[in-house]
């Protein structure tokens, strides 16, 4: 990529209290625009590099800037969508959307914009009312992915927010996913168990190992964007997803051979 | 109606009961009579006494609810004070405990020689004996936030402020409410124990416990039964005005109130 870096990981090391490294000389560095799942056995710090970040946790060792500033200062803007929902059960979706905008402070009615939009987004604008609980598994997520986007996000974060679904809403949710990015651009680094899902959406795939965590491979997904359900029937798809999952099982022997 | 048929039933049933069992009274030791008056004469016996009766229980309700009031707001402030900080809550805590422990008949005695027989010992001891499980349980509330949505908010730059009252406070709401439930039934014997030792007579009629003190050394068990049954109401009462304040508050969210429709 020629492009500036925006998220650049510079022999990263994180380690928790006196604990063994989590991640260890984690060298990555991620251009504006691009889609990057991250990959690998269970504890090998996938989502501790989200957290990064995030700047919800310190890197130990090493640097890790974005747009040229240390995590957590300022300067571009994060959204974030955890494994479940976390949504606010007292809230109705719309204000649900509009937590992140009232904590920085948007006036009412650049609110009402941004919560439209996003809620129009997730094609639940007519749930706007409702309450959680009143929702299914797929529309929570729908909401909770409504609340990062609400923010105009550069950088988009990704824990398996669609792990706990079956497989055709999450084939679904990612077909929706890569369509709003189609109309707003952002960086997305998305954590993933599922080989399919992870080629189906990036243009990279990052491979970690665990114990420490490092990375084992990065795999370039040539397909052009915009993708469509198509995509998955193609047969370098299939090649794709098979030489991701060997790279896994390399890993990690104890995975299964499914995709 | 078939919701209304079954607890007609059982009060029918504990009502024959107790007809049955002053029955065995009457027939085996006649002479123990006045031990357990009938439940009609117990209602008897409170219309008669209603005289005395009425004020003391509105002297009473006051108490409670004025120590239950002010326990709201000492548990709740300081909750929010125990939440900040794990040390404070290990150094504090016994402390709360200890407050909880003493037993009210000796704390009572205390309170008379520093402030006097009167409404505010009544409510001072309702405070002592309700606002230990508020305290607690809000507190486990307002420290059992979902990792995640504090995150949330700390990536949102929230402050302390914000991240306390659109965050953890609304999440303590339930536990709360759990909390409240037990204190409004401890109120009002709170307040009637409170009474018993520093119900004020002077000015005229003491509450309930002042009552129950008259009462017992005339041997009167009817007024002495229909005395418990009001303390019963007050509970009662008390209660379903926090059931009413926890459905208000709760019933759009909270899994405790959801219908099974889904």
């Amino acid at each position: 990529m020629p492009s500036t870096p925006l998220v650049q990981f510079a022999s990263v090391e994180k380690r928790f209290g006196s604990g063994p490294a989590v991640l260890q000389g984690i060298d990555l560095t991620v251009a504006a625009g691009e889609f990057v799942s991250l990959i690998g056995p269970s504890g090998c710090g996938k989502s501790t590099m989200l957290r990064l970040i995030a700047g919800l946790t310190p890197v130990s060792s090493g640097k890790l800037s974005i747009s040229e500033q240390p995590p957590g200062s300022a300067a571009p803007e994060l959204g974030f969508v955890f494994q479940e929902p976390t949504l606010l059960p007292w809230l109705t979706v719309a204000k649900n959307v509009e937590v992140p905008l009232i904590l920085r402070g948007f006036g009412s009615e650049e609110r009402a914009r941004r919560r439209e939009r996003a809620l129009a987004q997730v094609r639940l604008a007519e749930k706007s009312k409702a309450y959680p609980q009143q929702l299914s598994g797929g529309q929570k997520m729908r909401v909770s992915v409504a609340r990062a986007l609400a923010l105009q996000p550069e950088i988009l974060l990704l824990d398996e927010p669609f792990g706990a679904l079956d497989e055709m809403t999450r084939d679904h949710l990612n077909e929706e996913l890569l369509s709003i990015r189609q109309q707003q651009a952002w960086t997305a680094f998305f954590v993933t168990h599922s080989v399919a899902e992870a080629v189906f959406l990036s243009n990279r795939i990052v491979v970690l190992a665990a114990g420490p965590g490092r990375i084992h491979s990065i795999v370039e997904v040539p397909f052009a964007y915009p993708r469509t359900a198509d995509t998955r029937q193609s047969d370098d798809f299939h090649h794709l997803v098979v030489r991701v999952s060997r790279a896994l099982r390399s890993v990690d022997p104890t995975a299964t051979s499914a995709p | 109606m078939k919701r209304l048929w079954l607890p007609l039933l059982t009060g029918f049933v504990v009502l024959a009961l107790a007809y049955a069992v002053r029955w065995q009274i009457d027939v085996h030791a006649p002479s123990q009579k006045f031990m357990l008056p009938k439940p009609h004469e117990v209602a008897i016996a409170a219309y008669q006494h209603r005289g005395e009766l009425i004020p003391a229980t509105l002297s009473t309700a006051r108490g409670a609810v004025l120590g239950f009031a002010g326990s709201v707001v000492v548990s709740v402030g300081l909750a929010v004070l125990l939440a900040a900080s794990a040390g404070l809550r290990a150094s504090l805590f016994p402390y709360l405990m200890a407050l909880q422990m003493t037993p009210i008949i000796v704390v009572a005695p205390i309170l008379l020689i520093w402030i006097g027989p009167g409404l505010t010992s009544v409510a001072i001891i309702t405070f002592l004996i309700s606002f230990f499980p508020l305290v607690v349980n809000t507190t486990q509330g307002l420290i059992s936030t979902d990792r995640n949505l504090v995150d949330l908010f700390r990536m949102c730059r929230a402050t302390r402020w914000q991240e306390m009252a659109f965050l953890r406070l609304p999440a303590a709401l339930p536990y709360f409410f759990t909390g409240l439930r037990i204190s409004a039934i401890l109120a009002p014997i709170g307040a009637v124990v409170g009474d018993f030792f520093a119900g004020n007579s002077a000015g005229g009629v003491g509450g309930l416990g002042f009552m129950t003190v008259i009462y017992s050394a005339n041997l009167d068990t009817a007024a002495l039964f229909a005395t418990a049954g009001i303390c019963c109401l007050l509970g009662f009462a008390l209660a379903g005005l926090v059931h009413l304040l926890a459905w208000a508050a709760l019933r759009r969210w909270h899994e405790s109130f959801a219908t099974r429709e889904r």
